[in-house]
């Protein structure tokens, strides 16, 4: 049996911007992928190659081992994009309704409604709707023809943090229907909650594909920055860190032992003020991860 | 072949929602049921009631004549529109981005649309009927009541296609601004609101190739009164104008596709 959605060496150029440069991906059925990478990296645009919504410059794309744009591939698939519109005139259970009728063996109307938490709302316009609930209007349109793959693109993004928290079992109850999902993320702490594997994607390259737990482990945990009119990257040598920078005095590290490095540099007697140590967001992660792909 | 049927939704049911849906659309939005609904019937008051009685032929009167004018106007003005608007706010709204990815095939899409426009074009006429009866008291056999309904909805179709052209070809802000730009003259310079031989001369040398013109025609030619040429010519004219919008509609369609989808 094909897998349920494949990349072989993909690549997609938007005019002279290379968005992806080469993308091989395979996810098998009962695969739970989540796509991570900062903005821009790529992640979309795959997505969309998946879908057929886009073709490839070179390269394949393939779902059920068909082309993306065949409807019996479609028949099986459920979409969340992060940039579409419905009608708004319409009402959410007329919507599910419609949205079902487009698939073979859909779920229940009510099922599908209730899996995305809009038991109330059923009979409201898509213009009453919050933002939060729009989204999750839209996850009941992806799951409402019971598919076997479900595609889902940054699904949280702009939701508060409870709103996420509630949507993010939302889909785990849906994944623990057996299902396969991919989902494209930018916060590293929802990979980790829903998927069993990573794929890293940066400026349209696959950089990791691996468990959350050994995505986490390559991904440096803190973040050091300080002034230092002096400090030179020959300070630096030798020390517990994934990477550093410097811009003009201002120097900033990226350490999964933060405590050792400062030891150390005090001991060498590096003046420094303004210290700081934080937790590094993903944008710092994605720049370890790079460099431990570089230096590899 | 079989499996593949089998696998797939069945395509009966998906058109009757999604014609639902098309008409929910349109249904709900208060700006366009009464202008396309009551806008006709205000331009009889005006212009129709006050001297319907007039005979402007030996057996046709003014509201007979002008009643023929608006239903040919009011079918055209709800083919343009609610296809011009509406493909084209679907556009800017990115509606067709998510419809893309289901596994409706978009021939659903046109054909709910078509059906939608068609059952609101016959909902004008089931308004206007009846008015120009009462108000314009005027009195047709029952076979040219039938002629005019018939002849004016297949006549539309011509217009469903401009719709559908200006829909892809204009932004979501424009489309409204475009279709008053293109068919309220035309409107007039087809001599739907007042005869021709009261037009500018320039105008009255362009109107005769106009494509509400010979739609006009095929309405006035419905209710008695007289016209330039054949009927058959005039439907002949209808048709090459479809051929011709729907060529422009099927091209714009396709470079948005390239566009958006590639």
């Amino acid at each position: 049996m094909p897998p349920a959605a494949q990349l072989i060496d993909a690549t997609k150029k938007y005019g002279s911007v290379e968005a992806l440069k080469g993308v091989t991906i395979d996810i098998e059925l009962g695969d739970v992928v989540a796509m991570l990478g900062p903005n821009g990296a790529g992640k979309t645009t795959s997505i969309s190659l998946l879908l057929g919504l886009r073709k490839p410059t070179s390269g394949k794309a393939l779902l059920f081992g068909l082309k993306p744009d065949d409807l019996n591939a479609r028949c099986r698939v459920g979409v969340m994009l992060q940039e579409s519109g419905i009608p708004t005139v319409l009402k959410v259970r007329e919507l599910v309704d419609l949205f079902r009728s487009y698939y073979p063996k859909p779920m229940a109307r009510d099922r599908a409604i209730a899996m995305a938490g809009l038991e109330e709302k059923a009979n409201a316009q898509v213009k009453e709707l919050s933002g939060g609930q729009k989204q999750r209007l839209y996850f009941a349109l992806a799951v409402c023809g019971d598919p076997d793959v479900l595609f889902l693109d940054e699904p949280t993004v702009g939701m508060d943090v409870e709103g996420r928290r509630s949507f993010i079992e939302r889909i785990a109850e849906f994944i623990q229907m057996g299902r396969t999902v991919v989902l494209t993320t930018h916060y590293l702490e929802e990979a980790d909650q829903l998927a069993k594997r990573v794929i890293v994607i940066d400026r349209g390259l696959v950089i990791a594909d691996a468990s959350p737990q050994e995505i986490k482990s390559r991904v440096a945990g803190k973040r050091v920055r300080f002034t230092s009119a002096a400090l030179t990257e020959k300070d630096m040598e030798g020390l517990p860190v994934t990477t550093s920078t410097f811009v003009d005095h201002t120097v900033q590290l990226l350490t999964n032992q933060p405590e050792a490095v400062l030891r150390e540099l005090f001991r060498r007697g590096v003046d420094m003020s303004d210290l700081e140590v934080s937790g590094a967001d993903l944008e710092d992660a994605f720049i370890s991860l790079t460099t431990h792909k570089a230096t590899d | 072949m079989a499996v593949a049927a089998v696998r797939r939704a069945p395509l009966w049911p998906m058109l009757r929602l999604q014609t639902w849906a098309e008409f929910l659309k349109l249904w709900r939005v208060p700006a366009f049921t009464l202008t396309s609904l009551f806008l006709p019937v205000m331009f009889y008051a005006f212009i129709g009631v006050g001297q319907s009685s007039q005979r402007i032929f030996p057996n046709v009167t003014f509201g007979a004549y002008f009643l023929a004018s608006m239903a040919v106007y009011s079918v055209a003005n709800v083919m343009i529109f609610s296809f011009g608007i509406s493909v084209a706010t679907e556009r800017g709204m990115k509606m067709d981005v998510l419809q893309r990815a289901t596994p409706m095939p978009p021939l659903i899409y046109l054909l709910s649309k078509c059906i939608t426009a068609l059952f609101f074009a016959a909902l004008t006429l089931a308004v206007l009927f009846p008015f120009a009866y009462v108000a314009g008291n005027v009195r047709l056999d029952p076979s040219a009541w039938v002629n005019l309904a018939s002849r004016v909805l297949l006549g539309s179709i011509p217009f469903i296609a401009l719709g559908f052209a200006i829909g892809y070809l204009s932004g979501p802000n424009s489309a409204i601004a475009v279709i008053n730009l293109i068919y309220l003259p035309t409107a007039f310079a087809s001599g739907l609101f007042f005869p021709k031989q009261l037009l500018p001369q320039f105008i009255q040398q362009i109107a005769p190739y106009l494509p509400l013109h010979f739609f006009g025609q095929l309405g006035w030619d419905a209710i008695g009164a007289p016209t330039d040429g054949s009927v058959a010519t005039d439907w002949l004219y209808l048709a090459a104008y479809g051929v011709f919008f729907f060529a422009v509609a099927l091209w714009a369609y396709r470079r948005e596709e390239s566009r958006k989808f590639t």
